[in-house]
This record gives C-alpha cells, structure tokens and sequence, in this order.
C-alpha cells in the first residue's frame, strides 16, 4: 500500500508538469484558487474565451481529451494518464468547465456511433475547443425520469422535423452543437420510443432561453424547438434506439473519476478556526468540534474513496462501484454546512454581502446554490437507487408504464 | 498510487473469512452470548494456530513477523464474525504497548505466549466514567505496587497480564503517568466481572491492593505510550467496526431480498432500499478511511494521530448506522433474541465507547488538525 507512481506513471507525470510549466496561464492562478463553489467566473474575461485559448494550446501540445484517439484529437491516453494530468493541471482544470460535457459526454457518444467521416470532422474541432457543445436531454416533463421526454421528431424524406422543448441546459448559449433525443414513436412503450441527434445550435428554429434560478444566478437555459431541421445522417444509432445511445452517453457521466466534489469543509474548518463568539473560538466549542469531525470524516473518506478508485485505474482495473458516493455525500454536506456556518454567525448569518461578515458571503452564497447540487446530474434519490440497485442488487423498482405505449401514459397527477 | 492491500494481503482475508466462517458461526458467539461461556477457548486456540494472534509480532519473538496491513484484514474478519474471544484487548493493545515500549525481557517474557494463544493481556485504563485522560487517572504506584481500581477492563475477567496506568506525580501534567505489567495470575488483583450491553466480549473491574508490579517504559512516559497504543488500537479496531458494519449490510440486504410484504420483495420499496443505500454510504466512506489509517499504522506515518482518529470516528458511525438499520430493515423480527441482528447491534455499540467515546475521539481529531495546520 503506497501512494507513489509507478515508474511508467512517474514519467508521465513529469511530461505533463514540465509542459504545464512553460505553458500555463499562471496570471489567472490566483483567481481559479480562489473560486472553489459552483461555476467559474473571472473578474475581467469571459470564461469561455480563456476556456477556449487554454484548450486550443492544450491540444496543440496533445494534452486536449487525453483518453480520446489521436485521430479524433486524443493522445490516447490510459485512464490513470488522465487521473495524472487532471492532477497537474490542476487549478486549471477549471478553465475547462465549458468543455467538459462534450468530452465527457456528447464526444464519446458520437464516437461509439457517428460514422467514420462524422467523427473525422466533429470531434478534433471538439478536443481542440474550436466547437463547444452541449447535451440535451431533460425536459419540463422528464428529470429523473429522462424517458419522458416528448420533444417530438418526425421523418420528412431525407430529414427529421423536431418540436418541443429542453431544459436545464448548461452551456446551450454559446454552444455550437448539441446531442439531442427526442421521441420518434410515441405508439411505443416509452424506452423504445426514443432516437438520438446532434445538431447544430445554430440551425433555424432553435432558441435558448436563459432560466433564472432560485439562486438569482443563470447558468442554465431553457432551449426551444420549432420545425428544426436534422438531416438524417446527424442520427446516432437507430431509429427507436436512442434510449440505449443514451446510457453510454450517461455512463461516461459517471466515469469521471479523480474530479474532486466540493463539500465545503476546508472553507468551513477555517471559518470556525477563525469566528470569534461570545464563548470564544468556535472551534473550541465542543458542539462546533464534533460536526466539524463528522465532515471531516466524510471529506477524507470521500478523498480516499476516489484513491482507491485510481489505485484501480493504476492496475488497469474497472474502478468498483465506490465512487458513486461522491455527489450524494458532498452535496448534503454542502447545504448541512452552509446552514450552521450561518448558525454561528446568530442574526447577522442572513447577510449576504461580500464585505459584511468574516466569511464574506460564501456560506450564503453555498447555501443558495447546494440544492441544486442534491438534483443536477441524478437526485439524491435516484443516486440511491443506483447504488440500491446496481451495487446491492435490490430489485428495480415496479414501473407500471413499462409495458404501455407512451401517449397513453397519464400526464397529470390530478 | 497502489492506495489498497496486496492480493497476498486479500488472500489472507479470504483465508481468515474461510476460516471463522467454519469455526465461528453465529451459534458460536451465541455460546457466550448466553453465558455458557466466557470466551471461546476452541477459537481462540484455532486463532493461534492459524497464526493469526502473532500476525504483527516479529518473528524473533514468536510471531509471523507479517505486519500490522495483515492484521487489518484479519482485524476486519474478527469483526464480521463478532468473534467471541479477547483479540482486541491482547492483540491491539498488549500486544502493541509491548512493541512500542516493552523491555527486550518483557517481550521475551510474553509476546510468543500471546502469539501461541496461552497469554490473554488487556490495557487497565479507565476508573469509572469518562474518556482517556492523565486527570482521571487516580490508581497510585509506590515502591513497585499499585493500588486502586480499574473499570471497565476489557476482558479483564480472563486475562493473564495487564498493562495499568498508574498516577507517580501530582504536578497536572501528563508525566504524572507511567505504565505498568502486571501479571494478574500472580495475586493482589481482585477480579469482578461486569455485566455490560454485549455478553460476547466480557468486561471487569480489577482492583489492586498493593499489587506487585513492574515499569513498562520510562517514568513519566506512560501517557505519551498510552496516547500511541490507542492510536493504533483505534485503527486496528475501526477494521473490525468495518467487518462489522459490511456484515449488518449484507444482512439487511439479504432480508430485503427474502421477506415478501404487500405482495413483493421488502428491497424493491424505495423507503427500504434507501435505508441500505445510506448504510452502503456509510460503510464505503469508513473502509477509505480505514485504508488510510492503515497506511499510516503500517508505515508509522506521521500522519497516524490524525488519520487514526479519522477511521475511528468513521467506522464508530458506521457501524452504528449499520447495524441500527438493518434492525430497522429486518422490521419485528429484528427485535427478536433469535435474530443475529441484536448480536451486531451490540457490539457496535459496546465498541462504539471502549478506547474512548466518539465524542473524544471528534475532540481528538480536530485538535490534531489545528495542530497540523498550525505546523
């Protein structure tokens, strides 16, 4: 039991640093330390700018979509290469945030069933942050449950004609193109239903609409279709098989292994060594001590948990089932902190402003943005599920519009 | 980065699993559980011979000369078995207190007798209520004997030797205290067994009157020994709270899948499978933990203090939640004497407070982070 790289993995890590050393835009170093919660923001550039300057370099070095082919733009990297130049580019990752859906996502999804001259020409563009894109999946009527969907296609010769409507699309307004399903028969159960597209986002009839959230902020979209044109050779997989197309876009979702969740607990350990109350430090109060332990179990165990995933990937194993825990572990712990960092702060814990308390704003800041975190990307339910069902092997649970077509599927509750 | 054990170290677990599977099934641990028995003396013997009580102790006095990773796996089998017999008291603590601080002639004297099962040895820490500390420590040593009463002493009732922290100064620091051997056999030592929530693993007062006994460490030095030996004891420990918890999930697993109710597997309800899924959050987070404590046990890091009360506390919570639940999960039948479920249930608790509570242990883990952060 070691912490150290093997040989092999040794080298590669001294590539990647030396390469991070002469080509990293350290003047925005101090900024991205900074920003540890939610989504990046720079005082003075946009983010996709930068975003896009920084990936542009990345891939004219080969360190753009690592684990990718090189003919699509890769390195063809092993997994552990990957976990290794997360870990050395480091605060820079985060630059990367508007291209992390479609490498993680969109990306491989077109590469398991584009065909060969889609895949030549879309994903180096992709890798090289030339072309941003963006997945659009949920919908009003289908979150959790994403077969619901009803965003409609319709065949018309050679193209398909689609109407409806996404939601909580991150990204969509400066995408360029989009991974869409939609639903090709709705006389079907509703898994067999589905097909998927991508478009471009620029095409006729499509328009994104920004969704202010419970938060004040806007970094979601609503995006609306109307008779938007897809020609067929833009399908993915066949007709009425987009349910399945979908999973290996969801399952590489869930592959991002070595990707640190905030939990909020360095931020708060700080505060309490910091926060002066009537009785003292905070963190000599031995009610503040034992919650702040409990999260330090929870943000060192969650730590450990993502090692012993890379110990896996180091083997050239399948990671297990473990790292499924991040996000139902750190996304409570995000709201249950906020909420008694504001406790300690008595009646000046509503304020909100940067310059009025001693944390200046971040734990109201984090408690206005942590539900989100317990329902973007699977809620805290269906997480619990996942784990009940495909680590302990429970029974599914009893679908009762499993085996009927889906437009006679009830709609409304009541 | 190789962040897990060995497959030499997985095959050992196998084995261990394998064999406590066959000579510690639940009717085993019912045999003390219902009093029949005060440990299991076949096990305890199969232990030795399997060489498992010896895994950690250096060839040269008896033992496999292995090392502490092997006796985390063997640890985290104990505690999946609930095996009713004195491991933790001799071989996390007595065991460990003579490594780190026993004379050559000490070691000589009683590590090969722990390792070929003919010594049981325990740690006499407490005097009553409260969590380790120099202040609560009253027995006195004068002229090479002890007198004053220790409780509770895990598995104090059968043991053969004892390592007793004793007051030597007044000054109200932590040099006021030195360790002590006893050998328990020897007389001076009143023995009262104490009745405590779980049978399967005894508890006892021992008092001491003018009992014989010989320095283990230097004067002054029992504290700063005691503070290391329960360090790694809470490792080795939390493994066994590992065992314990993945164990009370598989149960309720199992249930789930079995008990039919309203027409269908309990485990298909979402109200039952979050249960578990909360239980499988809470056993994943503690075995990460566990694992970085063993590092740090296994190469005497100095990240052990902090790392060792991480696991502690994380598989406390664990084990707690686990075996709670799987009561829950189990629904009547989980309250019965019949079902294992109340078996794992007390042991969580029982280890829950010995080596000190939960709440010292969260007291000792931030103090040791600000430490850290302060250096």
């Amino acid at each position: 039991m070691n912490f150290d790289d093997t040989p092999q993995e040794a080298e590669f890590r001294s590539l990647a640093r030396k390469w991070m050393e002469a080509n990293a835009p350290k003047k925005y170093e101090a900024e991205l330390s900074k920003s540890s919660l939610g989504r990046i923001r720079l005082e003075k550039e946009e983010i996709v700018d930068v975003g896009k300057a920084w990936q542009k370099k990345k891939a004219e070095g080969g360190w753009a979509c690592l684990h990718w082919p090189k003919e699509y733009g890769g390195r063809g990297a092993t997994p552990i290469e990957k976990v290794i130049w997360q870990q050395e580019e480091g605060v820079y990752g985060k630059l990367t945030q508007p291209f992390q859906i479609g490498e993680g996502m969109c990306g491989p999804t077109v590469m398991a069933f584009g065909s060969e001259e889609h895949k030549r020409h879309y994903l180096p563009k992709l890798a090289s942050g030339e072309h941003i894109w963006c997945q659009l999946f949920s919908e009003p009527a289908g979150g959790s449950d994403v077969a619901g969907l009803r965003t409609r296609a319709e065949k018309q010769g050679d193209d398909w004609i689609i109407n409806g409507q996404k939601i909580w699309t991150s990204g969509a307004h400066y995408s360029d193109y989009g991974l869409l399903i939609t639903r090709t028969d709705p006389n079907v159960p509703k898994h067999k239903g589905l097909t998927m597209f991508f478009l471009d986002m620029k095409s006729k009839g499509v328009e994104v609409r920004p969704i202010k959230q419970a938060n004040g902020m806007q970094e979601f979209n609503e995006v609306y279709f109307t008779d938007v044109v897809i020609p067929d050779h833009q399908r993915l997989g066949a007709v009425g098989d987009g349910w399945n197309v979908s999973l290996t876009t969801l399952m590489n979702e869930r592959m991002s292994i070595g990707s640190r969740l905030a939990t909020g607990f360095p931020e708060m350990f700080e505060f309490c060594s910091n926060l002066m109350t009537d009785d003292g430090l905070a963190i000599d109060d031995p009610a503040v001590r034992s919650k702040l332990a409990s999260w330090a179990v929870k943000a060192s165990g969650l730590k450990y948990t993502s090692y012993r995933a890379i110990s896996s990937l180091s083997k050239g194993e399948r990671p297990g089932p473990e790292n499924s825990i991040g996000k139902l572990v750190s996304g409570t712990m995000l709201q249950d902190i906020a909420t008694y960092a504001m406790d300690l702060e008595g009646a000046a814990g509503a304020l909100a402003g940067a310059d009025e308390e001693a944390a200046s704003g971040q734990f109201q800041q984090m408690l206005l943005s942590s539900p989100s975190m317990r329902i973007a990307g699977g809620t805290d339910e269906i997480l619990r599920n996942i784990i009940a069902e495909r680590v302990l092997g429970l029974p599914g649970d009893i679908r009762v519009d499993k085996d009927v077509p889906f437009n006679k599927i009830p709609t409304k509750g009541r | 980065m190789n962040f897990d054990f060995s497959d030499e170290q997985k095959q050992m677990r196998d084995a261990a699993r394998k064999f406590l599977a066959e000579k510690c099934p639940p009717k085993a641990v019912r045999e003390v559980l219902d009093g029949k028995a005060t440990y299991d003396k076949a096990l305890w013997k199969g232990l030795a011979e399997m060489g498992f009580l010896g895994v950690a102790i250096p060839e040269e006095f008896g033992g496999a000369g292995a090392g502490h990773l092997e006796l985390c796996v063997i640890a985290e089998e104990m505690g999946r078995a609930l095996a009713p017999v004195p491991f933790s008291s001799t071989v996390y603590l007595a065991a460990e207190a003579l490594l780190l601080a026993g004379s050559d002639a000490q070691k000589q004297k009683w590590l090969p007798k722990i390792a070929s099962g003919e010594a049981i040895g325990t740690l006499a820490l407490f005097e009553g209520k409260g969590n380790p500390s120099p202040q609560a420590i009253k027995l006195s040593a004068s002229g090479g004997t002890l007198s004053g009463v220790k409780k509770p002493v895990p598995d104090g009732a059968i043991a053969d030797f004892a390592f007793v922290a004793a007051r030597t100064g007044s000054t109200g620091r932590d040099a006021d205290i030195s360790l002590f051997l006893v050998d328990l056999k020897a007389g001076g030592v009143e023995v009262r067994s104490l009745t405590n929530i779980d049978p399967t693993h005894g508890q006892a007062e021992l008092t001491f009157k003018n009992c014989k006994a010989e320095p283990l460490g230097a004067a002054g030095e029992g504290w700063g020994i005691l503070t290391q030996v329960l360090d790694r004891a809470a490792v080795l420990m939390a493994f066994e709270q590992v065992g314990g918890s993945d164990r009370a999930l598989e149960m309720g697993r199992d249930y789930a899948l079995d008990r039919i109710a309203f027409g269908r597997p309990i485990g298909s309800f979402q109200a039952v499978k979050h249960i578990l899924a909360d239980m499988y959050v809470s056993a994943t987070l503690a075995r990460s933990n566990c694992y970085y404590g063993a590092w740090a046990l296994s190469t005497n890091a100095s990240e052990l203090p902090e790392a060792a009360a991480a696991a502690r506390i994380s598989a406390t919570q664990a084990f707690q939640h686990c075996s709670k639940n799987n009561i829950q999960v189990h629904g009547g039948m989980g309250f019965t004497w019949e079902f294992d479920c109340h078996m794992y249930y007390r042991r969580a608790n029982a280890t829950a407070v010995t080596l000190g509570s939960l709440s010292y242990w969260e007291d000792q883990l931030i103090d040791r982070m600000r430490k850290k952060n302060a250096a």
